[in-house]
């Protein structure tokens, strides 16, 4: 009898909070719950972080010796690419400036809101809770990067915590191009997590390496969630086959998406 | 027993707590341990189906809250979860010494299952490939790592079932 009463209450609950607007009286219950529940858990989350921070130490130590080889040559690789960038961006604002070129919001239109992941949200949507919400300026569908990549959007959102749905889970999608050839698609989700390069057409040039970024939208019926040129990740695979109408493109996030430990939030 | 209704809340309180704050961002061999599910089959292993279910409604309408999740979704899962090892523990898993390893092991995969066919029920989009394969050997080996210990502390925090102390009589 009592468990048949708690099962239709979970029911009731499920059903009404399914059907009810973000500003419902059980949404509210909900933000109400979470914020007081909130500084007990941001005091576990600090007593567990000396712990952490020294399982990440003895991780770190046994996979030093070959990250640092490899990042010794990524950094020679980079430190050549940085200067051949300052040119070229320099180059690019003066033509900019001697024609009056009318551009996109950039980055640099947004403010970084950082803040900690404080655990999965959801153990199939691919979803995280962030320690920031509304009232750090947070809105929705605000973009989220982690070491200056895309990663996801606000789509949840309360006082003092917000959900971060990640570019994995399935109900993602973003606009994006190729940096080297302009090649435009749609970023979704791949196979097991991956992600992938979609509805770009077979006549774009595509390669594996290519760096893909957001490609942000100037149609003003149908303004994009992100500004123009955030990174999100660099193409794996590239290949078409004659049965399909578009490429088959695989990428991999510039960042670990399933271990993220702090987020930044961009907000206008 | 209004003590043992508040040792059970604020073990409950206390693994929701650490579940949504520690446990459920570490990710080992590409899964995650459950350890609100773990601390429930110990509750209802030790204070049998009716408390199991209670607690494992509370449990989840707290996690709920906690993560800005569906309410009622993950309730709805531990109610059902937390009465069965309830009904085991009175019965057939009664003074066993593997009862908290095989619940824990039973109950992970049953949950993973029934989590799964609740989201696809809702609509969400969902990758079994991860959940039923990739992921579930690797939880239900976590979780069975913190079976013992979890089981042994909760037990030390709720004392014996009142069932334990007594005698089967065998008629006839």
């Amino acid at each position: 009898m009592v468990v048949g009463i708690l099962v239709v209450l979970s029911l009731a609950l499920l059903s009404v909070y399914f059907r009810e607007s973000s500003d419902g009286p059980l949404h509210g219950a909900q933000d109400v719950g979470a914020t007081a529940m909130r500084p007990f858990q941001v005091g576990a989350e600090r007593v567990a972080r000396p712990f952490r921070d020294l399982y990440g130490w003895f991780d770190g130590l046994l996979t030093a010796k070959d990250e640092n080889e490899r990042l010794r040559e990524e950094n020679a690789r980079l430190s050549l690419e940085a200067t051949q960038n300052q040119t070229a961006v320099q180059e690019n604002l003066d033509l900019k400036e001697q024609l009056d070129y009318q551009d996109l919001p950039g980055l640099e239109d947004y403010r970084s809101v950082n803040t900690r992941v404080l655990g999965e949200h959801s153990q199939f949507g691919k979803r995280l809770l962030i320690a920031a919400g509304s009232s750090d300026g947070i809105r929705l569908n605000a973009p989220v990067l982690s070491a200056g990549a895309l990663v996801g959007a606000i789509t949840e959102l309360s006082p003092d915590t917000a959900v971060v749905t990640l570019l994995t889970d399935e109900s993602s999608a973003v606009a994006a191009y190729s940096i080297r050839t302009g090649a435009l698609g749609l970023i979704r989700s791949g196979e097991g997590g991956s992600l992938a390069f979609s509805n770009v057409t077979k006549d774009k040039d595509v390669a594996r390496g290519d760096l893909v970024a957001t490609a942000g939208s100037s149609v003003p019926r149908l303004p994009s969630l992100f500004p123009r040129g955030i990174p999100i990740g660099i193409v794996t695979s590239a290949s078409q086959t004659d049965t399909e109408p578009f490429k088959q493109i695989q990428l991999v996030s510039n960042v670990n998406l399933s271990n993220l430990r702090a987020v930044t939030v961009l907000v206008r | 027993m209004s003590i043992d209704v508040l040792k059970m809340l604020a073990l409950v309180f206390v693994a929701v707590v650490l579940q949504s704050a520690i446990v459920s961002s570490t990710e080992i061999a590409g899964a995650t341990p459950d350890l609100l599910l773990v601390a429930l089959v110990a509750v209802s292993l030790l204070r049998g189906a009716i408390w199991g279910a209670a607690a494992g409604f509370a449990a989840g309408l707290l996690f709920d809250t906690a993560n800005l999740a569906r309410l009622g979704e993950t309730s709805l899962l531990l109610t059902v979860a937390g009465y069965w090892i309830g009904r085991y523990g009175e019965t057939t898993g009664r003074d066993r010494t593997h009862a908290p390893l095989l619940s824990v092991a039973v109950v992970t995969i049953l949950y993973s299952v029934g989590a799964l066919a609740l989201h696809v029920v809702l609509g969400d989009p969902v990758d079994a490939g991860t959940v039923l394969v990739r992921a579930l050997i690797p939880g239900v080996l976590l979780n069975l790592l913190l079976a013992f210990p979890v089981h042994a502390l909760v037990r030390r925090v709720l004392g014996r079932p009142e069932w334990a102390a007594q005698k089967v009589r065998l008629l006839g």
